[in-house]
């Protein structure tokens, strides 16, 4: 009976949500998800709705949660000993963690930027189209160039890189490192992409052409962004979820978030007060 | 003023002294409106001189709170409460400076109708308008100190009292003007004198919605609609 005592005594945790009287078709939903590393619980209960072609920015304070939920949004937590998630996620209404669901093509319709732009010690060609070939996504050579090229486009980069495609991915700038990787996430043809903090060692400039880039592909992307930067959430997501001690603290518009938060957490963080 | 403290102690300093300002620059126009009004119901030519010299003091401030605000956003990216401060702040002092011109042209022009004669009962007219809309004025200012949402309704509300009496007063110098041509031009000044009591208080209504925005985040207008509801309901 003490075990019991025990559990109710917690606080039952609910999430401060505004509803968006806009939002586009949900993508993706996040059911009671709980992640537990070893016996230490990580998230709990996060529940949440990801509207399509839209952004959606995580936002909270170092070991809130925010990087583990997006991880789990592509099973990147399975490659963790003893990670344990619970609860459900569904991209259009399908479990992805259905025992039966296979994870590498799962991971080519949920793509993944990182922190540090990690091209491979490959060609720029060969960078955007390693995915694809493993994929079997091109028929031929001339297929995999044309997906090359409109994955470089795409990603803002063909312009500067069509005339050395041939020298390694690790001699550009790492502005342009981070979109050769979201030009090699987009290759696949995801339909969600997930960016761990991509601007977080990019200078003003590329991280403004970072910015301008996600704003374009939200045309056809889903996109979830985690980002340390507040005023970087703030300008190019639609939605903004904040995270505090591994709970969804609090969900709603970006402007509503920013302009008028509901609870008193989310306030503090926002704001840069001692919560 | 802010709930608590910023990690970043100078930026609480920074809005604690730009809310002190809008209340600094609040005392100066409360002050202009008093002295107007003595001024034009007493004739007293040196008061109404000194008002109008005491007009540049608000004129600067205004100035220097939007400067403030501006160097805030600037540098330190206000969100949530801390933006409705800043953004509440600079619409604030907008309306106290044309508030301080309210007060400003009423004093000028009780020196231009020096010496006529005006009914007593008049006079408690005028004196009855300039204490409505000083107290619209402090309550507007009061509620956006303490951000009071009921208070900020309040003045809102009460606007009308300030224009019912302008519109009594209006009839009334219309009576003198049709009684003696003479009298048209006394009574055009202290037409005028009344109608800047009047606008003052539709700028304590202004800053009255701004009190309300920042206590709520939403603008007052939005949610009067909500507001007639419940009045009918109790």
């Amino acid at each position: 009976m003490s075990a019991t005592v025990l559990e109710t005594a917690t606080p039952v945790h609910q999430t401060v949500r505004t509803p968006d009287p806009d939002a586009r078709p949900v993508r993706l939903r996040a059911e009671d998800v709980s992640v537990f590393y070893g016996e230490k619980q990580a998230l709990f209960d996060v529940s949440i709705d990801i509207p399509e072609k839209s952004v959606s920015a995580l936002i909270g304070p170092s070991g809130c949660g925010k990087s583990t939920f997006l991880r789990c949004i592509n099973r990147m937590n399975d490659t963790i000993e003893g990670c344990r998630v619970t609860g459900s996620i569904l991209l259009d209404g399908e479990s992805l963690y259905d025992p039966a669901l296979d994870v590498v093509e799962l991971r080519a319709r949920i793509g993944m930027v990182f922190q540090k732009p990690n091209p491979f010690p490959k060609s720029i060609f060969e960078n955007v189209a390693y995915g694809p070939r493993i994929h079997g996504l091109a028929r031929n050579k001339t297929d995999l160039e044309e997906i090359v090229v409109t994955s470089l486009q795409k990603a803002g980069l063909y312009e500067e890189v069509k005339d050395r495609l041939n020298q390694p991915g690790t001699g550009l700038s790492g502005g342009q490192q981070q979109r050769l990787c979201i030009a090699r996430a987009i290759a696949v043809g995801p339909e969600v992409i997930l960016m761990d903090e991509p601007c977080s060692a990019l200078d003003p400039i590329a991280t403004a052409i970072i910015e301008e880039l996600i704003d374009e592909l939200r045309a056809n992307y889903t996109i979830v962004i985690v980002t340390h930067s507040m005023q970087q959430a703030a300008r190019v997501s639609q939605k903004t979820a904040f995270f505090h001690l591994g709970r969804l603290i609090e969900e709603g518009p970006t402007e509503e978030i920013f302009t008028n938060p509901r609870e008193k957490r989310t306030q503090d963080y926002i704001t840069g007060r001692i919560g | 003023m802010p709930s608590n403290d910023h990690i970043v102690t100078s930026y609480t300093d920074e809005l604690t002294e730009l809310a002190r300002a809008i209340s600094e620059m609040g005392g100066l126009v409360e002050k202009a409106i008093v002295n107007a009004t003595d001024a034009l119901i007493r004739s007293d030519t040196e008061l109404a001189l000194a008002t109008v010299a005491a007009d540049k003091k608000v004129d600067a401030m205004q100035s220097q709170i939007d400067e403030m605000a501006v160097s805030i956003i600037a540098r330190r990216q206000p969100m949530a409460q801390d933006l409705r401060l800043v953004i509440a702040s600079i619409h604030v002092a907008n309306d106290l400076e044309r508030i301080g011109d309210m007060a400003k042209s009423t004093a000028r022009r009780s020196t231009q109708i020096e010496g006529l004669a005006m009914s007593s009962q008049f006079k408690n007219g005028l004196r009855h308008m300039g204490e409505l809309a000083l107290r619209q004025v402090k309550l507007a200012l009061d509620s956006f100190a303490t951000r009071d949402k009921d208070m900020a309704v309040e003045v809102v509300e009460r606007d009308t009292e300030v224009d019912a009496l302008y519109v009594s007063l209006f009839r009334e110098l219309l009576t003198y003007m049709m009684e003696d041509p003479r009298n048209i031009t006394m009574c055009t000044h202290l037409l005028f004198c009344g109608k800047n009591l009047e606008r003052v208080g539709d700028h304590s209504t202004n800053i009255a919605e701004q009190a309300y925005f920042l206590a709520t985040g939403r603008p007052l207008t939005a949610d009067s609609e909500d507001l007639k509801r419940e009045q009918i309901k109790s």
